[in-house]
């Protein structure tokens, strides 16, 4: 299966999913206006690797920013890996913050709350 | 006699007025702003927590703008762009102040007021269950709007939302909403 790779820009994140060692990577800002569009291919990746995942699958998630319009868009791409999840391969979704960011923390706990699906949240120290 | 929007704007913009803008809101206009904001910010060596907090709450409050203006009739336009909207960023003594204006149609006014009244009325706690609760039960709309965006501010800034509706004519209003940020 064919990696995804989207370079970020000052709207969207970098976008690494790769199915051959299972390490999926989103990072950067994700705030465009509409983030359905954006979202859309990485949704219909992990639809294609839900059928064939490794036994474990690594995500990792280190935002700088994102919106509303991408939180809902970021719920789906973890419903996907929570489908995974529940068909007995592990999953763990790595929730990067910055050390003073209690808001971006705050929102990964969000996620942990609505998916099931283990979180490790990662403080970085600069 | 209507509310006098131009007038409006130049009162707002006084103080320590970090951008201040009226005219068409598009994706580039939000872009240019976010990247003047972020340098200024600068200037005022703020703690990443608050250059944060900024950030987002004015991406929210933009993109609310973005996806909520109510295009004016072109016979009651009177020389105002299409997706007209005004945006003030100040800082004073001790908060940010996003101030955002936009016309909206009458009839929406009482759904957008009951909605920011019941924010206003809940805590932190009430805050978080609202957001998660739309979060993982309603839709995106077509244009990517998700209902989300005053509850974010409102949690982000732990502070109520300001507003106030002027009736311009018959049929639309102007919207005014107020966003503080301590720092």
């Amino acid at each position: 299966m064919e990696p995804l790779l989207i370079e970020g820009t000052a709207k969207t994140p970098t976008v690494k999913f790769d199915a051959k060692d299972g390490v999926i990577e989103i990072k950067g800002r994700s705030i465009p206006e509409n983030s359905i569009e954006f979202y859309k291919p990485l949704v219909d990746w992990l639809d294609e690797y839900s059928a064939t995942p490794l036994g474990l699958t690594q995500v990792n998630v280190q935002l700088e920013y994102f919106n509303t319009s991408s939180s809902k868009c970021i719920l789906d791409v973890f419903k996907k890996l929570e489908a995974i999840h529940k068909g007995k391969n592990e999953v763990i979704i790595n929730w990067h913050y910055e050390e003073d960011d209690e808001d971006m923390l705050e929102a990964g706990e969000d996620y942990e709350s609505i998916i099931r699906v283990p979180f490790k949240m990662i403080e970085i120290v600069e | 006699m209507s509310f006098d929007v131009n007038e409006y704007y130049s009162n707002l913009n006084s103080d320590d007025v970090l951008i201040a803008y009226k005219g068409n809101v598009t994706s580039e206009l939000i872009s240019n702003v976010l990247e003047v904001i972020e340098a200024r910010m600068d200037d005022y060596s703020e703690t990443s927590r608050i250059r944060k907090k900024v950030y987002n709450v004015l991406v929210e409050s933009l993109q609310n703008l973005y996806h909520h203006i109510d295009i004016l009739p072109p016979e009651t336009r009177k020389g105002f762009d299409e997706k007209f909207g005004i945006l003030v960023v100040s800082r004073e003594e001790s908060r940010y102040r996003i101030s955002t204006g936009n016309f909206i149609e009458s009839e929406k006014v009482p759904q957008l007021k009951g909605k920011i009244d019941k924010i206003n009325s809940m805590n932190a706690e009430e805050l978080k269950d609202m957001y998660k609760f739309i979060l993982n039960h309603q839709r995106l709309s077509k244009k990517g709007g998700g209902g989300l965006g005053l509850v974010d501010i409102a949690r982000k800034t732990g502070n109520q939302l300001d507003y106030s509706f002027h009736e311009y004519n018959a049929d639309y209003a102007f919207f005014n909403l107020d966003v503080y940020i301590d720092y």
